[in-house]
């Protein structure tokens, strides 16, 4: 089993700690776990994205060029990312935001309205749960318990008091994914 | 060390200062690389310093600094030798950490490793040797020889249009704040040579109380790449090279004069 | 100590720190800056000395001098930084002292990319600056051997005197994964004899890597010689996987070798019979059991993230005993464990046509 996941999006919008916060669920679950961002200037204000690889024995590349599950914050990263996911895979996005409609049919879409729910639950930072939320339920290599724990380890000291704020992003994430949508 | 036996009615006016290794030095007849030697010997062994010294020799005419000196030495890289008594310093804060280097090691090649050692307030100390002149590869042009001056590489006299100007070290370094005590002496004649020492000896304290970086620049003759006599080597700093770098005081913090 | 999601760079300097390292001194450049990073954090903590040098130049030369002194002294670069400091090892290496030298490698030639590359290889094994000598040179393929060759590095250099060079690349550099950090070990408060700590109550030390007597310099050599004949001997390390049968044996280090290990197993569940052998030291490189593997196999395929640099190496352990294929990419492009497996199945439909049907593949991916 090797399971390859990618989130982008634009700087600021919480894509590194996504990856991170799946990089040690799977980590605490037992897995093999890398992750990996993209870094360098692009880092600074551009699209950034970080891999993250859970498997069950070593893994080879961090770096991922075909990924079996995208999940995209911005329209630059849905127009990357669309082509480059893996046939079967799939691409969860963030609907709030993302403008652009599916193009492939062997691809499977997942429309979450990310920002929305982020700004109905407070703040906007929770953006990314939501969009993790959905990630893991649509591919269950992990459970939302492994996430809510490696959120509680790994949560920086400064954003604890969102701490349940968070496990709740996670499961309206959850819930947005019940029916993934096969498009076209 | 000499051994010096006395008698009863003799006094001891002069020995080898315990701080020079009894070796013979490369040096060649009339260059004053060995007044500075002495120079910094005698300082150090006036304040006691020759067990906890450190010496960082440069590429050049005086690379062989770590055996003339008896104390512990190293040979730094040509231009580094403040990056290597950087290291040195940084962790051994209570020993006292000297660079000995020439025009060209320190004012070329050496550029970036100086100004950022002074600009950091690096608590080193640089006896600088400004002879105008690279005189281990044998009298090429260095960045302080004089416009006009003749070398084996201008041999037609340095153009400043080709080459540009000298750099005066002393004036531009004073500018740094890490800078606690930047001088400029000679080693022409008696007198300039007495200040000289002087010098040293305020440098050292310097370094030994933690007040920053210091550097004494000391107008030094190479007759053999000038082409001249000894003496009219002396005279050629005078009349030459004091006028291009003038001797002074560039760079004395308050507490400096204090010491 | 508990496994912990750690990054590649973080992970080197704090194994740098708990292996008692006194001195830091670099300069920043990507991808190797987060290790600067942590060491002026940490450094500071502890007491100890940081400091971040104007030039790479400088940076090394300061570890020069520190070096002097006995303590345990670093820094850390990438390729271009890395060439800038030629000139201080050879210093090093020509004055007999020990130090650790970090490489994350990027893409060059010039400026070249950050991307992760293996393009050093020969400047950092071959001598790493002018004169007949080489560091000890080890390669990590994760995060955990980063770590544990980080420690090592330390131990060697004090053994030997000599300059141990850490050759990552922006992959283990960039990357996160769970490893484990050795406890602190306490900085050693005992100074070498030959160290520059003040000549009181005894003759001076002098440090210099200057001969002018052709016969004196030689003899210096002979010394430096000796030594590397001794680490040869004693510190060729390695990882092999399935070479108990293996027709076609896969040789990559570092992040090429852990990506082959991927492409190695999924060739393995399809039943080809390949193994991997995975250097750990680059110098010396693992000639003595290589050359034992060249008798059971029938061809290797090295696999680098270069033009093709450590199958130089690979070809002198060999012998030309058997074909070596190379498959590489260059310039900060990562090689694909599909793109390797493929690599393995055409060799081996190769071998399989008998002796002198062997072509080597084209040596670089176009």
């Amino acid at each position: 089993m090797q399971t390859e996941f990618i989130f982008a999006g634009f700087g600021g919008q919480g894509i590194m700690f996504a990856g991170q916060v799946l990089a040690y669920a799977g980590m605490d679950a037992g897995l093999e776990s890398t992750w990996i961002p993209s870094y360098g200037p692009e880092m600074r204000g551009g699209t950034a994205h970080c891999c993250v690889v859970l498997a069950d024995r070593p893994i080879g590349s961090p770096v991922v060029r075909n990924p079996q599950v995208a999940v995209v914050f911005n329209n630059p990263s849905f127009e990357k990312y669309e082509s480059n996911v893996t046939t079967g895979g799939l691409l969860v996005y963030n609907s709030s935001l993302i403008t652009l409609s599916p193009t492939r049919d062997t691809v499977e879409f997942l429309p979450v309205p990310a920002s929305a729910i982020a700004d109905e639950l407070g703040s906007m930072r929770l953006t990314n749960m939501v969009m993790l939320g959905a990630a893991i339920s649509s591919r269950p290599v992990l459970d939302l318990e492994d996430i809510k724990h490696a959120l509680e380890e790994h949560l920086p000291a400064h954003r604890r008091d969102l701490l349940q704020a968070n496990f709740k992003a996670l499961e309206r994430g959850m819930e947005c994914a019940v029916k993934p949508v096969l498009t076209r | 060390m000499m051994t010096t036996t006395l008698n009863e009615t003799s006094t001891l006016v002069y020995e080898r200062p315990h701080s020079l290794a009894a070796c013979n030095t490369n040096y060649c007849p009339g260059c004053t690389h060995g007044v500075a030697h002495r120079l910094l010997a005698e300082a150090i062994d006036e304040l006691g310093l020759r067990e906890r010294t450190i010496l960082v020799a440069p590429v050049g005419c005086s690379v062989f600094a770590y055996k003339y000196f008896n104390m512990d030495g190293c040979e730094a890289a040509h231009g580094r030798a403040p990056a290597m008594a950087t290291g040195i310093k940084r962790v051994q804060p209570d020993k006292m950490v000297i660079t000995y280097q020439g025009d060209g090691d320190l004012a070329s090649i050496g550029m970036a490793e100086i100004v950022h050692a002074a600009a950091r307030g690096e608590n080193i100390t640089t006896i600088f040797v400004n002879n105008a002149i690279y005189g281990m590869t044998g009298g090429q042009m260095a960045p302080t020889s004089l416009p006009g001056q003749k070398t084996t590489s201008s041999p037609f006299g340095r153009d400043t249009i080709l080459t540009g100007y000298p750099v005066r070290m002393s004036e531009l370094l004073s500018t740094l704040d890490g800078a606690a005590y930047i001088v400029r002496r000679s080693l022409h004649d008696i007198a300039n040579i007495r200040k000289a020492k002087k010098a040293i000896l305020t440098a050292l304290k310097v370094q030994m109380n933690g007040m920053g970086f210091s550097m004494v620049e000391l107008l030094s003759s190479c007759p053999t790449n000038w082409g001249l006599e000894p003496v009219e080597a002396l005279h050629w700093i005078e009349h030459n090279m004091i006028p291009a770098f003038p001797l002074g005081d560039y760079k004395v913090i308050a507490e400096v004069r204090s010491l | 100590m508990a496994k912990e999601m750690l990054k590649g760079n973080i992970a080197i300097a704090e194994a740098a720190v708990r292996a008692g390292v006194e001195a830091y001194f670099g300069y920043p450049i990507t991808p190797q800056t987060e290790l600067l990073e942590h060491m002026s954090k940490r450094m500071i903590e502890l007491q100890r000395v940081f400091l971040q040098a104007e030039s790479e130049v400088a940076a090394i030369n300061m570890v020069y001098g520190a070096a002097c002194t006995g303590v345990r002294v670093m820094t850390s670069s990438s390729s271009p930084g890395f060439s800038l400091m030629q000139e201080g090892l050879s210093y090093i290496a020509g004055s007999d002292l020990p130090c650790v030298v970090v490489d994350v490698m990027r893409g060059g030639p010039g400026l070249g990319n950050i991307l992760p590359s293996q393009g050093d290889y020969f400047q950092i094994t071959r001598s790493a600056g002018h004169g007949d000598y080489h560091p000890i040179v080890l390669a990590p393929s994760s995060v955990q051997e980063a770590i544990d060759l980080t420690t090592l590095a330390f131990d060697l250099a004090d053994q030997y005197r000599h300059i141990v060079i850490v050759a990552a690349d922006g992959l283990i550099g960039q990357m996160m994964e769970p490893a484990e950090l050795p406890p602190m070990q306490s900085v050693r408060t005992n100074r070498p004899d030959w160290a520059l700590t003040g000549a009181d109550g005894r003759q001076p030390n002098s440090i210099a890597s200057f001969y002018l007597k052709a016969e004196e310099e030689e003899a210096f050599n002979q010394k430096i010689q000796n030594r590397l004949h001794e680490i040869r001997d004693a510190e060729q390390r390695f990882v092999e996987y399935y070479t108990d049968d293996c027709e076609l044996l896969v040789v990559g280090y570092g992040s090429a070798g852990r990506i082959a290990l991927s492409a190695v197993q999924t060739a393995r569940d399809n039943g080809i019979k390949v193994g991997l052998f995975r250097p750990l030291t680059l110098w010396p490189f693992p000639e003595k059991r290589l050359s034992e593997l060249t008798d059971m196999i029938g061809a290797c395929l090295v696999v680098e993230m270069s033009a093709g640099q450590m199958i130089e190496d690979v070809r002198l352990a060999t012998g030309g005993q058997i074909p070596v294929g190379f498959y590489g990419r260059m310039g900060g492009v990562i090689p694909m464990p599909d793109e390797i497996l493929q690599a393995i199945t055409t060799h081996c439909r190769q071998l399989k046509h008998g002796e002198g049907a062997f072509t080597p593949l084209e040596r670089v991916n176009s």
